[in-house]
């Protein structure tokens, strides 16, 4: 069944040159990996350990391990 | 063990959903048997209106299959003991006796026609909303000059929804028709409409080889710019926007893209047993509409993909079949499309069980 588009929209971007993923939840929180199974399994965790904060630098961003 | 994962032996289905049945042009004055989420469906159009009909495919009686019984005006009429059957699956003759027991009824099943597609609702039928049919108005639009054709396929469905929402096997499967190296070395942005049910995958390639399909339907010759454009609505239909052009061109500043070339790929995966799944496929376009040697290149060639596509996927469900309960698998950056349809699958699949008491008996 399809659906109008709704606000919650969880993003993943392969960046550029580089091996890793970069995902966005609908409520703001970030993170990036190497593993798209790690990786979607935190994304649909929400909210268990989603910190809304926004866009994180680079250099603040929470890595998988 | 990154990206490691133990596989059920085979995807559920997703109940009180809509199905592509068929082309629309498939269904007429014969009756046409298709089996759609382990129900036997027999289809057929009225006479007196045209409206597709969608029955139950086993006689009350002694579940004889109605496809092999034959039409009578707006009914069907079993080819064993002659029950006939209404356009709602009341029976309204049986042999030798004027009482028709009240019980005597098959299911029939909601039905949309839409795009040129036959749509039928696998489920509750109180639950089906016609509304919410995701669309393909190309298929059906003038505008556009469409080839198309089926392609049954001896595999879970859970398969070719994997082989379409990752597009870098076009790179090796399908080297020499539509894939090139840039397909799998191209990164690719995924998006979930969690509420919506829409998965999208996009991979936008600047500077690609031109593949035979599009560099002699296009008459393009260079390089070129290539976007990739998911759209998978769950469980069923699977939009890919395709857009080809010369490297370098892209759409103009107000939105308009005359410059370029644009074929709109549209795929149905009908689950219809656990090992066995429709692959309706469709490939239109909005250039060199009234070419016919065009025309005949793309069916031909998309065909021949598919085909490959269907050989592959035979091969895997055997290797598959072969492996211990429980197998793993290993999922890489090209697999996040993937991942995030077998999840949104899953999560159909048991609201569907919640929901769903209704089954294809009288």
């Amino acid at each position: 069944m399809s659906g109008a588009p709704t606000a919650e929209v969880y993003r993943i971007d392969w960046l550029p040159g580089t091996d890793v993923l970069h995902g966005v939840c609908h409520c703001g929180a970030e993170r990036t990996a190497e593993d798209p199974v790690e990786l979607w399994q935190w994304m649909l965790a929400h909210p268990t350990g989603h910190q809304p904060t926004g866009h994180q630098p680079a250099d603040h961003r929470e890595e998988m391990t | 063990m990154t990206g490691i994962t133990t596989l059920a032996r085979m995807t559920a289905f997703a109940r009180n959903q809509w199905y592509v049945a068929a082309y629309g042009r498939e269904i007429g004055r014969e009756l046409l048997g298709r089996t759609i989420l382990n129900e036997p469906i027999a289809f057929y159009r009225t006479e007196s209106d045209d409206t597709v009909i969608a029955l139950a495919d086993r006689c009350v009686h002694r579940r004889y299959p109605l496809t092999a019984g034959r039409l009578d005006g707006d009914t069907v009429v079993c080819g064993y003991h002659g029950f006939t059957y209404d356009t709602g699956g009341t029976c309204v003759f049986v042999p030798g006796q004027k009482r028709v027991p009240r019980t005597a009824r098959v299911p029939s099943y909601p039905i949309v026609e839409q795009d040129s597609l036959v749509w039928v609702w696998i489920g509750d039928p109180a639950l089906a909303d016609p509304r919410s049919v995701p669309r393909a108005p190309w298929l059906a639009d003038p505008r556009w000059t469409t080839v198309g054709g089926m392609e049954p396929i001896d595999a879970d469905y859970g398969l070719l929804v994997d082989n379409l929402l990752d597009l870098s096997h076009e790179t090796y499967l399908h080297s020499g028709y539509i894939g090139t190296p840039e397909v799998a070395e191209t990164p690719i942005t995924t998006e979930v409409d969690e509420g919506a049910g829409v998965v999208r995958v996009s991979r936008h390639m600047d500077d690609a080889e031109c593949p035979p399909f599009y560099a002699r339907s296009t008459g393009i010759d260079g390089r070129i710019t290539r976007w990739q454009d998911i759209e998978y609505h769950a469980p069923c239909l699977y939009l890919l926007h395709s857009r080809i052009a010369p490297a370098g061109v892209l759409p103009r500043p107000d939105g308009s893209d005359p410059d370029a070339f644009h074929v709109e790929i549209t795929y149905a995966i009908t689950p219809s047993t656990d090992r066995h799944v429709y692959d309706f496929w469709a490939v239109s376009r909005d250039f060199a509409q009234d070419d016919e040697e065009v025309t005949t290149f793309l069916h031909d060639l998309n065909r021949t993909v598919v085909l490959q596509d269907v050989a592959a996927l035979n091969l895997l469900q055997k290797a598959l079949d072969t492996e211990r309960e429980g197998y793993q698998e290993l999922s890489i950056n090209i697999d996040t499309g993937g991942l995030a349809a077998r999840r949104i699958l899953a999560r159909l699949a048991a609201e569907g069980e919640k929901t769903a008491p209704v089954v294809a008996s009288p």
